[in-house]
C-alpha cells in the first residue's frame, strides 16, 4: 500500500471565523451555570456578612437563644432550625417507609404492564404545585389529624406541613430507590432463588442491601428538598417562629420565614432584610452538601455494578 | 428466622417453615403494594378536597335589598335599565373612576349587573359549605341556614365560572377571578422561557458536542446537576438581589422611560423564573442530545461538514422534540413555582392587567397562596376553583409534552 505517501488535505487548520464566534457563544452559555452559582454564594454572602457583621449579632446570641426576632435584637436561631428540622424528620418518616416499599413493588414484583399504569400516579404526585399541597395540608390533612388526635392540634402545625410533604417528596424516593434497585444484577437475585429463597426474602436481603447506597442517596435528596420545601410548610406550618418540638404546634421554618418576611413590605439594608440572607446562605449550604454527598454516592454506586 | 447453621430442618418442620416462610412473603407482598395504594389515595384525596371545595351551598344575605333600586327581578334587567340604576345610586367619584376603567356604556351586560351586585346590593356572605356536605346534608343545611341566618338566602354554586376566569381580582371573593393572575402567569414564564432556552440549549450543545473531558467541563456538570437541586426560595433571593435590586433600572424600565414602577416587576419576575428553569433546560437537553446516534455525526463529518454544520444541520433537527418536550416540562415546573415569586414581590392585589415587561404583577400560584391562607371559607372555595384552574393548565402541559414526544419519538 502506497500509505506513506498520501497526504491527506488538512482542512482544521483552515481558519473559519464564524465557527469560532459560535463556539465562543456556546461556551459562555455553558459557562453562565458557574456564573449563576457565584452570583449565588456572592449575594447570599455580602447580605449575609451585613447581618453578622452587625454588631448586635453575635455568636453566642446566634446560636445560644432561642428567640428570632431581628426587629427587636433577638437572634436566636434555633426556633427556625429546629421547626425545619421537625418538619423534615416527620417527611422522611412518612416517604421513606412509603417510597421504599412502593419502589420494592415496583422493581421487584410488579408485571411490566402495572409498572407502567403505577408509575404515572407517581408522576403525577411529583408534578402537582407545592402550593397546592399546602392547601390540601391546611384544609385536608390538618382537620383531618384535629378528628384523631383532638383538641390539641394547633390550626397551624408543623405535623400535617410534615406529612404532606412527606407525600410530596414520596414520588422522589421510590423513583430514585427503584432505579437503585434496579441497577442490582439479575445474577444477585438467580442466585438467591437457587438457595431457595422466596422473592422476599430475595428482595430484603440480596437486592436491598446491594442497593442500600443507591436509596441512601435517595434518601438525601429527599432530606433536601424537605429542607427547601417552602410553600407547603409558608401555608400549613405557621405564621411566627416558635421552638418547640411538639409537632401538633405552629412553628415557622426558615423557608416559611423568608417567604412571609420577603412577602411584607421589605426595605433594603435593614437588620430583616440581610438576616433573610444570612438564612437563604445557611439554606443554600445545607442543601448543597447534602447534594453533593448523594451525587457522590450515586457515582460510586454505579462505578460498583458497570 | 435464621436457624442455626448447623441445623437444617427435615419433613415436616421443613414444610412448616416453609408455608410459614410463604406465608410471610405474601404478607409482605401485600404491604410493598399498600405503599402504593397509599400513594394513590392520597392524590385521590388531594383533588377530591380541591374539587370538593369549588362547588357547594353558600349562604349570603344581601345588604341592600334589591327592590330598593328595581321594581323588577335583577336578572331580569337589560343592560341600559342596569346603566340607569347605577347612574342614579352610585355616588359620582365612583362613577367617575368606573367609568375611567372602561366606559360605561360600553360594558356588557353581565359586567353591569356584577356592578350593581358588588356596589349596591353588597353581598354578604355568612357561610359555605363543601360539595359533599352539600350532597348529603343538605336538609340539615337548610334547616341551619333557617336558624341562623333567617334573611340569608341559600343557593348551590360552582365558584368556577367563565366569569371567574375572566374577572380580575377583586376585595370580595364572589367578584373575584384570575384574570390577572393568569396573564402575569403567561407573561411570567413567557419571559422565563425566551431567556432560558437559547442559554440552555447552548450550554447542553456546548457540554455535549464541543466540551472535551477536561476539569473545568466537569465542574460545569457537576454545578448543572447542583444546581437543579438548589431550594427554589433561594433563587427567589437571588432574584430579589440581582434583578430587583442591582438590576433595577433595567428591570423597573426606568432606562426605558417607564416611571412609575419599581424593580418588582414581570421582568424581574421572568428572569428570576428563566434561571431557576435554566439547570432543569440543560439537563433535558443534554438528554436529548446524547440520544442523536453518532452514526448521524459521523455521516456528516465524513461528507466533509464542520462541527457547527453537523450540529446545526443534524444534531438540532433530531433532537429538537425532546429538548421541547424538556422545555414544557420546565414551563410547567415555573407555572407552579411560588416562593420565589413571592420573595421578588409579586403583587397580591391588583386589578389590573399586566400590559408589558415592566408592569406589576400577579400569578397564579400567587393568588392560591393569599386565598388558602385568608381566614373566611368563602376566599378556601375561589382558591380551589383557581387550583383546578391551574392543574388543568398544568396537565394540558404534560399531555402536550407526551403527544409531542410519542409523535416525533425516533427509534435508531
Amino acid at each position: 500500500m502506497e500509505k506513506e505517501n498520501f497526504r491527506p488535505l488538512d482542512l482544521r487548520k483552515k481558519l473559519r471565523p464564524g465557527e469560532s464566534i459560535i463556539q465562543a457563544l456556546l461556551f459562555i452559555a455553558g459557562i453562565l451555570s458557574i456564573f449563576i452559582t457565584v452570583a449565588i454564594v456572592y449575594e447570599l454572602g455580602k447580605e449575609a456578612w451585613l447581618f453578622f457583621g452587625n454588631p448586635d449579632v453575635t455568636f453566642a446570641k446566634f446560636f445560644g437563644t432561642t428567640t428570632w426576632q431581628p426587629g427587636i435584637g433577638r437572634f436566636g436561631i434555633w426556633p427556625l432550625v429546629t421547626s425545619t428540622l421537625v418538619t423534615s424528620f416527620i417527611a422522611i418518616l412518612v416517604s421513606l417507609p412509603l417510597g421504599l416499599a412502593a419502589a420494592l413493588f415496583l422493581s421487584e414484583y410488579a408485571s411490566p404492564k402495572a409498572r407502567s399504569a403505577l408509575k404515572p400516579i407517581l408522576e403525577i404526585l411529583a408534578g402537582i404545585p407545592t402550593v397546592v399541597y399546602g392547601y390540601f395540608a391546611l384544609l385536608f390533612m390538618t382537620p383531618l389529624l384535629q378528628k384523631i388526635f383532638g383538641e390539641g392540634v394547633e390550626v397551624y402545625n408543623m405535623a400535617s406541613a410534615g406529612i404532606v410533604m412527606g407525600i410530596m417528596i414520596l414520588p422522589l424516593i421510590s423513583s430514585m430507590s427503584e432505579d437503585a434497585l434496579s441497577a442490582v444484577p439479575r445474577a444477585l437475585r438467580e442466585g438467591a432463588y437457587a438457595m431457595g429463597a422466596t422473592k422476599f426474602e430475595t428482595s430484603l436481603q440480596v437486592v436491598l442491601p446491594a442497593a442500600l447506597s443507591g436509596i441512601g442517596a435517595a434518601v438525601i435528596i429527599g432530606i433536601s428538598r424537605a429542607v427547601g420545601e417552602t410553600m407547603i410548610v409558608a401555608v400549613a406550618a405557621g405564621a411566627g417562629p416558635n421552638f418547640t418540638f411538639n409537632p401538633f404546634q405552629a412553628a415557622e421554618t426558615m423557608t416559611g420565614h423568608i417567604a412571609r418576611i420577603s412577602g411584607g413590605d421589605l426595605s433594603y439594608n435593614t437588620i430583616d432584610y440581610t438576616s433573610l440572607f444570612a438564612i437563604a446562605l445557611m439554606l443554600f449550604l445545607v442543601t448543597l452538601v447534602l447534594n453533593l454527598v448523594s451525587q457522590t454516592i450515586i457515582n460510586k454506586f454505579r462505578q460498583r455494578y458497570e | 428466622m435464621n436457624p442455626s447453621r448447623d441445623h437444617y430442618p427435615k419433613g415436616e418442620e421443613l414444610q412448616r417453615s416453609l408455608s410459614a416462610r410463604y406465608r410471610n412473603a405474601s404478607i409482605w407482598q401485600i404491604l410493598f403494594l399498600s405503599a402504593l395504594v397509599i400513594a394513590i389515595l392520597s392524590l385521590a384525596a388531594l383533588l377530591y378536597n380541591v374539587v370538593d371545595g369549588a362547588f357547594g351551598y353558600v349562604a349570603f344575605e344581601y345588604k341592600n335589598d334589591p327592590s330598593e333600586f328595581t321594581a323588577k327581578p335583577l336578572d331580569d334587567l337589560n343592560q341600559q335599565e342596569l346603566l340607569d340604576i347605577l347612574t342614579a345610586n352610585l355616588s359620582s367619584g365612583a362613577f367617575k373612576k368606573l367609568d375611567n376603567e372602561k366606559a360605561m356604556e360600553k360594558r356588557s351586560r353581565s359586567d353591569l349587573h356584577t356592578l350593581v351586585l358588588e356596589r349596591l346590593i353588597q353581598i354578604d356572605t355568612k357561610q359555605t359549605w363543601s360539595m359533599t356536605d352539600s350532597i348529603f346534608r343538605s336538609s340539615e343545611i337548610k334547616a341551619e341556614v333557617a336558624e341562623k341566618y333567617p334573611d340569608a338566602k341559600l343557593e348551590f354554586r360552582s365558584w368556577l365560572t367563565p366569569v371567574f376566569l375572566t374577572t380580575p381580582m377583586s376585595s370580595k371573593a364572589e367578584f373575584a377571578g384570575v384574570r390577572t393572575a393568569i396573564l402575569g402567569s403567561l407573561w411570567m414564564v413567557g419571559i422565563a422561557i425566551l431567556f432560558a432556552l437559547p442559554i440552555g440549549t447552548g450550554a447542553a450543545i456546548y457540554l455535549q458536542e464541543y466540551a472535551s473531558k477536561n476539569l473545568l467541563n466537569r465542574i460545569i456538570q457537576t454545578n448543572i446537576n447542583n444546581l437543579a437541586g438548589v431550594p427554589s426560595i433561594v433563587y427567589g433571593m437571588l432574584g430579589l438581589a440581582i434583578f430587583v435590586r442591582a438590576l433595577e433600572p433595567l428591570t423597573s424600565g426606568s432606562m426605558f422611560g417607564v416611571t412609575d414602577a419599581n424593580g418588582r416587576t414581570i421582568l424581574s419576575a421572568g428572569l428570576t423564573m428563566g434561571t431557576l428553569v435554566l439547570p432543569l433546560i440543560i439537563i433535558n437537553a443534554q438528554e436529548a442530545i446524547k440520544a442523536v446516534p453518532d452514526s448521524l455525526r459521523q455521516a456528516a463529518f465524513g461528507v466533509g461538514a464542520t462541527r457547527w454544520q453537523t450540529v446545526w444541520h443534524h444534531v438540532l433537527p433530531n433532537a429538537l422534540p425532546g429538548i421541547l418536550t424538556g422545555s414544557i416540562l420546565a414551563v410547567s415546573r415555573a407555572i407552579g413555582e411560588t416562593a420565589p415569586l413571592i420573595v421578588v414581590g409579586a403583587s397580591t392585589f391588583i386589578s389590573i392587567d399586566p400590559d408589558g415587561p415592566f408592569s406589576k404583577f400577579t400569578a397564579l400560584p400567587i393568588q392560591i397562596y393569599q386565598w388558602t391562607t385568608r381566614a373566611q371559607s368563602e376566599f378556601h372555595a375561589i382558591a380551589a376553583s383557581a387550583i383546578i384552574v391551574l392543574l388543568v393548565l398544568l396537565l394540558s402541559l404534560n399531555a402536550a409534552a407526551i403527544l409531542l414526544r410519542n409523535r416525533f419519538q425516533k427509534k435508531y
